[in-house]
């Protein structure tokens, strides 16, 4: 299936001379969440302002479901909402007033039941009359979405969607763009909670300096570079590593009562087997072992480094 | 599918911009009309007494044109001014640059919304003037053309001045400095034959001039500049303006970088 979005050889010079992207490439699949992660700087906001209209790319071409953003840009800003970083929203407007708005402006018939029902999935409802200004940070947030939702994208975009929503709100966020997934809408995010992509990405874009370092499936991402680490809780503490053991990668806690084995989950022998025999071989008993596997964020960490 | 014309887009760009304007009633509609009626009472009715006619026009009814021209062009500039930098200072611009809607559209919502406003505020001048004052309108149809004329082309003059500025120091600098004496200079208060030839010559470079000049043709049949120069002149004040705005969408001009 023809991917939904599709960049070729994007650039961006600024004004200023600063370069912020240096020719991407990207598909983003129909229906997916697609997750774009990048350190600050990175091009993230950029990018996603080429798309919809708000900055113009100095090369390149991006298409939005087959519709050319500059020869055909009304087709192709239609199916976009944006959600984007910054909370900004008209201060003395109500909530209800404004979210209409945002259906009008692009090209909506109003629909009232609609805007209701947007209002309620977000807890807006009983403040629907209330101005803007009024809001707490949170909820300001959830106008900006309830505005990008109002007209009904088939594609949206949250340039950081979370910033400053607390714990519970986000699990809130979290289910409704799961639901909207389910509708089939595409969603493209720019985070830097790492659990947020994590949770929900299908597919995780990695952006760096300009450029995108990667794009990969998250679970294939996350098997592929993904370390696992086996962790022991001995019994009684180790003064230090025994020699006969240092070709294994070990590491010891320094109180002496943790073991750290890294491996890899992809190798056939990860070594667990032989490992655990020559402990018992030197009376090193455990009394608790568990396995983690790296975090996307340590991934991320490491994908940035080595290429920076 | 998708329309030609984003009508809806338009609509709700002008209906949220006269919201602006009945939330903040007292100050964009009430407080021109006090004002405009305090000069009536001054120079209308207290000092004008004592003024001669002015080519055959008490001195009263003679100034409810100019005054009705200054008001309507002075609102007309701050309001479009501020209703375009105002996005643009708080972000909300976004919105507008990334949906389905053309820069053509995007004009007629702003400018129609600001030059509304003025329309308005110039009707309700005329009425309140009517309590002080007796005039007559001789061709109103001219009358009305002009007034619309002035108010499209101020607006459109505003929201130029709204993109071209980039603090709240700048928006208020152009109808302070420019805007205001021209109008004032404009012949609001007087004839233009009432000044010495040098300064006739000179005040005909001020746009004001014809666009008072034509308004008063149309209440009293005496212009200070012939009517088909003030409708020119006004035409091509619109055409310039139009040109500007069509220019910084093209551009993107402080919109897009």
């Amino acid at each position: 299936m023809q991917p939904i979005i599709q960049v070729r050889g994007l650039e961006k010079t600024y004004a200023s001379g600063f370069q912020a992207l240096k020719g991407i490439d990207l598909d983003i699949r129909r229906g997916e969440i697609f997750a774009l992660l990048g350190p600050n700087g990175a091009g993230k906001t950029t990018m996603i302002s080429i798309v919809c209209g708000i900055v113009r790319a100095s090369a390149g071409t991006v298409t939005v479901d087959g519709h050319d953003i500059v020869t055909d840009w009304r087709a192709a800003r239609s199916l976009i909402g944006l959600v984007p970083q910054e909370l900004t929203t008209e201060a003395f407007e109500s909530v209800w007033a404004t979210v209409s708005f945002s259906r009008g402006l692009f090209g909506k018939p109003p629909n009232p039941a609609l805007i209701e029902r947007i209002l309620r999935d977000l807890s807006l409802w009983e403040k629907k009359d209330s101005k803007v200004i009024a809001l707490s940070g949170g909820m300001k947030r959830r106008v900006m979405i309830a505005k990008a939702l109002s007209h009904e994208p088939r594609i949206l975009f949250l340039d950081e969607p979370t910033a400053g929503v607390d714990v519970e709100l986000r699990r809130g966020m979290w289910e409704m763009i799961g639901r909207l997934r389910e509708s089939g809408v595409t969603i493209i995010l720019t985070t830097h909670y790492i659990e947020e992509a994590e949770e929900m990405a299908d597919t995780v874009g990695v952006i760096s300096g300009g450029r995108i370092i990667l794009v990969e499936k998250k679970a294939a991402l996350m098997e592929q570079l993904g370390q696992r680490q086996l962790t022991l809780q001995l019994q009684s503490p180790l003064p230090a590593i025994p020699a006969e053991l240092s070709s294994y990668p070990l590491t010891l806690s320094e109180d002496g009562r943790k073991l750290v084995y890294r491996f890899d989950s992809q190798h056939e022998h990860t070594g667990i087997a032989t490992l655990l025999r020559r402990l018992g071989d030197h009376g090193i008993d455990f009394t608790n072992l568990r396995t983690e596997e790296s975090s996307l964020e340590e991934i991320f960490v490491s994908l940035v480094r080595e290429r920076a | 599918m998708t329309a030609a014309i984003n009508l809806h887009a338009i609509k709700a760009i002008y209906l949220f911009e006269l919201a602006r304007t009945w939330r903040t009633l007292f100050q964009s509609i009430a407080g021109p009309v006090i004002s405009t009626s305090l000069y009536f009472i001054v120079f209308g009715a207290a000092i004008g007494s004592r003024f001669t006619a002015v080519e055959g026009v008490s001195y009263g009814a003679f100034l409810v044109p100019g005054l009705v021209m200054m008001s309507v062009l002075t609102e007309s500039v701050s309001n479009a001014s501020f209703g375009i930098y105002m996005p643009r200072y708080s972000g909300t611009i976004y919105e507008v640059l990334s949906a389905p809607i053309s820069a053509f559209e995007t004009v007629i919502g702003y400018v129609g919304a600001a030059a509304t406003k003025s329309i308005i505020l110039g009707t309700l001048i005329l009425l309140t003037a009517r309590l002080f004052v007796d005039f007559s309108i001789a061709h109103p149809f001219w009358m009305v053309a002009f007034l619309v004329l002035t108010s499209v082309t101020f607006s459109l003059l505003g929201f130029i001045l709204g993109i071209w500025a980039d603090g709240w120091e700048k928006l208020q600098i152009v109808p302070l400095l420019i805007v205001t004496p021209l109008a004032f200079l404009g012949g609001s208060f007087y004839s233009i034959s009432m000044l010495p030839p040098f300064w006739q010559k000179v005040t005909l470079f001020n746009p004001v001039v014809y666009l008072v000049s034509g308004f008063r043709w149309s209440f009293y049949g005496t212009a200070d500049v012939p009517v088909a120069l003030s409708l020119a002149m006004t035409a091509l004040f619109l055409v310039i303006c139009l040109g500007v705005v069509w220019w910084i969408f093209r551009t993107g001009y402080k919109l897009k970088n």
